[in-house]
């Protein structure tokens, strides 16, 4: 009953959403606002109704409905309810329901907004989001239903259908299978959500995009009302790579967080070309510059966004991240190409009304800098893409398979992520219009003597020689120096103005350029990211022995000494191994670490947990390969010394923070233009605005 | 006589051969000169896991294989290629530099240097109409970042 009640309100959005869809044009069309507004009714009420939906299917979860095939297929008895409810997302038709309804979500907040002065662009705003989320929900309707029920037939065959077949009669199995082993990780129950959340709300600048196309309206208003949008996007998209890394370290037991796996690399993509976008919008904010390239490179990200769910979705690519083989793919491909092509058909149109206000008049210029940012964007974007595809065309072309892996990525990323980070910091001390060298230099020599007296210290003080360690290194500091010299400059010009304590005159000072300062924030978030990433990438030591109780293992310096290992079953359907270790360093006893095998009766997948020991310094990290039923006969573990990886997770906090520094609502007018408030500001006095 | 010094001969060089035989014996691999050539390679089953840390049966075998190939001599290139022949190129973590694949280490190179190139002729073109310009930055003067502007010249005033 709550399964026919859940697949009806489904049906019901779906109408709804195309309904939306046909009263908007048609408002647009014939100018007509009661169609308009009827459509924006429309879509409002999908949430409500998708929340039916989503409801029931989480209620046939924690309800233990087996006759329900995806309920079968993701959860079991044994398992924790939290994990009933979050196995919403741990299937493909159940994503795609959440996928949906994220949208829908989202669809609704932004029609909430006031369109008092942008009236023209509601109805394509409701096209595009309507037409977005009617593509999920037609999905789930006629491809992938999570609802479906099992029936046996009089020939014993069990067959999954919406309504009984004839001839057949309800099945109900006692107990599911349960969730991937894999899947049941903190990690894994926030990642999924904050990926399509990023995911999803990329997907609100787009639709703007789309509307100033349709409606001639190019100037900079769509990129003014998506900001925030567009920030709470990236955010999102950055937390669910992060996460997902963090459930890789943790869960994939290969003491690694980024494998350079295609399905990574497929949520990574439209990271790049939102972060290009982000970056750039500010030029045409400024200069009125750009116009093409932000509307081009929003609608990359929206394609972007599409292709990855569909390369994680369709079975063309596999994955420990893709779901099965699934008959979707056909379904992806046409909506990309439809949206895509259409977009840049429309963006081709109105090419002549894209054209830039000003000139880029210095090749030191913010602009230029930042112009020179997003090339490195879409060359790593250009790896990465490649580095995808070109298994699948080799394919087909040849009908060999190949693997496109790290040393690829690696190899072809590595320079352009370092020139990234010093471009970073470089950046933001140019002026827009016109900086020199000798204006760059003047605010760059204290920051970059700092970081040669650290350089001097790493070489020297820690004996690190590798060449491309060092580089990076410099680089790091470089920009981290930079920018907190920045706000050091900042900071004190104002407590000295205002006779301000440092800590509160850089409060207000954020306070009153958050986006400025927000930024700067994670700037140094991505600095302390790069520390844990060159920390694991490069300086990474492993080893791996088989050893009896009481022996020992060394790596740098620590010794890892083998005690116990218990075997035994759990309440929740486990058997688990675990060992005992202790670790110490110079003789003295540090910690014990509890590495762990379980192995999942239900799903017959085993799952290795490493144990960690973790500072700011390092982790050390040790899994347990093998072990012999006769304990004596000892153990197999492999340990990995992970330097700095921490850095990388401090770095994600910083991030966040600073995402919501850089997207809180300024008290700023946000109508006037940056050109004429620049005017306005330049015939003020400097104590005035200071203050 | 003649045919004992033959017998002899063959004799000592059979117990030289014996004798050497132990010294000519590679030490069985440790797991981690195992796992130095298995990181370069994929699992030929499970997709994208490298074949160092993939935890399944036939992995455990294939990396016992390595330890077995590594006491007879072989080195990492020629086990690579070993396993290229048996289970075919996508066991290796980066495509061979032949035939179509040579596609994959080209285009990026050759799609980033176009960009680079665009970005050449928009900073020239600009030049250029500066130069037209007389030099003039802007009809309206540089547009300097008034913020960064502000910062400067309180800091000018209060050094």
């Amino acid at each position: 009953m709550v399964e026919d009640f859940g697949y009806g309100v489904l049906i019901l959005s779906f109408i709804l959403a195309i309904y939306a869809i046909g009263s908007a044009v048609y408002g647009y069309v014939h100018r007509s606002q009661k169609w308009v507004e009827s459509s924006r009714l429309a879509m409002q009420l999908t949430f409500p109704i998708l929340t039916l939906s989503v409801i029931s299917l989480i209620y046939l979860l924690v309800n233990d409905q087996y006759h329900v095939a995806f309920v079968y297929e993701v959860t079991s008895r044994s398992m924790p309810m939290y994990l009933k409810i979050t196995s919403l997302w741990g299937g493909q038709s159940g994503s795609l329901v959440f996928w949906a309804w994220l949208m829908a979500a989202f669809s609704t907040a932004v029609s909430l907004r006031k369109w008092d002065r942008d009236r023209e662009f509601l109805p394509w705003v409701v096209v595009v989001t309507s037409l977005t989320m009617a593509f999920f929900v037609g999905l789930v309707i006629f491809y992938e239903n999570p609802f479906l029920q099992y029936w046996k037939s009089f020939s014993g065959d069990v067959i999954s259908a919406m309504f009984q077949p004839a001839g057949s009669a309800f099945f109900a199995p006692t107990d599911g299978r349960g969730l991937n082993p894999l899947l049941r990780h903190p990690g894994m129950v926030i990642h999924p959500p904050m990926l399509y959340l990023g995911f999803v709300s990329f997907v609100i600048p787009f639709a703007f995009a789309i509307a100033a196309l349709v409606t001639g309206r190019t100037d900079d208003r769509w990129i003014r009302i998506t900001r925030r949008w567009t920030i709470i996007a990236w955010t999102f998209l950055s937390l669910g790579l992060v996460l997902g890394g963090r459930w890789a370290y943790d869960v994939l037991g290969w003491g690694g967080y980024w494998g350079w796996d295609p399905v990574e690399i497929s949520a990574f993509m439209p990271w790049l070309t939102g972060t290009a976008f982000l970056h750039s919008v500010m030029i045409q904010e400024k200069r009125g510059m750009l116009k093409y390239w932000n509307m081009l490179l929003i609608i990359l990200t929206y394609a972007l966004v599409i292709f990855g769910t569909f390369l994680t979705r369709s079975g063309v690519l596999s994955s420990v991240h893709a779901f099965a083989q699934s008959a979707i793919g056909p379904a992806f491909f046409i909506f990309i190409g439809i949206t895509f092509v259409t977009s840049v058909a429309l963006l081709i149109y109105r090419w002549a009304d894209l054209k830039a206000e000003s000139q880029m008049t210095s090749m030191l210029s913010r602009e230029a800098l930042f112009l020179l940012n997003n090339l490195l964007f879409m060359s790593i974007l250009v790896v990465c893409f490649w580095g995808v595809i070109f298994p699948l065309i080799s394919e087909l072309v040849t009908g060999q398979k190949i693997t496109v892996g790290p040393p690829f990525y690696k190899n072809a990323t590595g320079p352009l992520f370092a020139a990234l980070v010093l471009l970073m910091g470089i950046a933001p001390l140019s002026a827009w219009g016109h900086s020199t060298l000798k204006t760059l230099g003047q605010a760059m020599w204290k920051p970059l003597i700092a970081s040669l007296v650290v350089m001097v210290i790493i070489f020297f003080g820690f004996d690190i020689r590798q060449p491309y360690a060092l580089i990076g290194f410099f680089v790091i500091f470089t920009s981290a120096f930079i920018t907190i010299y920045e706000f050091w400059r900042a900071a004190r010009a104002r407590s000295r103005a205002q006779k301000e304590n440092i800590l509160l005159a850089l409060w207000r000072l954020a306070g009153r350029n958050r986006r400025r300062y927000g930024g700067y924030i994670i700037h140094l978030a991505i600095v302390c990211m790069s520390l844990g990433i060159i920390g694991i990438e490069m300086f990474q030591t492993q080893t791996q022995g088989t050893i009896a109780q009481g022996q020992s293992l060394q790596l740098d310096g620590y010794t890892v000494t083998y005690k116990d290992l218990a075997v035994f079953d759990t309440n929740d359907n486990r058997n688990v191994a675990r060992a005992v270790l202790t670790v110490s360093k110079n003789g003295q006893f540090l910690t014990e670490l509890y590495p762990r095998r379980d192995y999942y009766y239900e799903s017959q997948q085993p799952m290795t947990i490493p144990g960690v020991r973790s500072t700011m310094a390092d982790d050390l990290y040790v899994i347990l390969v093998d072990w012999q039923p006769i304990l004596s006969s000892g153990a197999t573990f492999k340990i990995y010394h992970n330097p700095l990886v921490n850095w990388l997770w401090l770095g994600s906090i910083i991030l966040i923070f600073g995402s919501i520094v850089a997207g809180w609502p300024d008290k700023e007018v946000e109508i006037v233009p940056a050109r004429v408030r620049r005017n306005q500001i330049a015939g003020s006095a400097v104590g005035q605005q200071v203050d | 006589m003649k045919r004992f010094l033959w017998i002899f001969l063959a004799v000592s060089l059979f117990s030289l051969v014996w004798v050497g035989n132990v010294f000519a014996q590679k030490p069985t691999p440790s797991d981690d000169e195992v796992n130095a050539v298995a990181s370069q390679m994929f699992c030929p089953v499970c997709e994208n896991t490298p074949l160092d840390v993939c935890p399944t049966q036939a992995c455990a075998q294939w990396r016992e294989l390595i330890r077995t190939k590594l006491s007879e001599g072989w080195n990492a290139d020629q086990i690579k290629q070993y396993f290229a022949t048996q289970y075919g190129v996508r066991v290796l973590a980066e495509p061979p530099r032949q035939g179509l694949n040579w596609l994959v280490y080209i285009v990026p190179p050759f799609l980033i240097v176009i960009g680079v190139y665009i970005l050449f002729r928009a900073f020239r073109s600009m030049h250029t109409v500066n130069q037209l310009a007389g030099g003039e930055t802007e009809p309206n003067g540089p547009a300097t970042d008034e913020y960064t502007s502000r910062i400067e010249e309180e800091l000018k005033k209060r050094n």
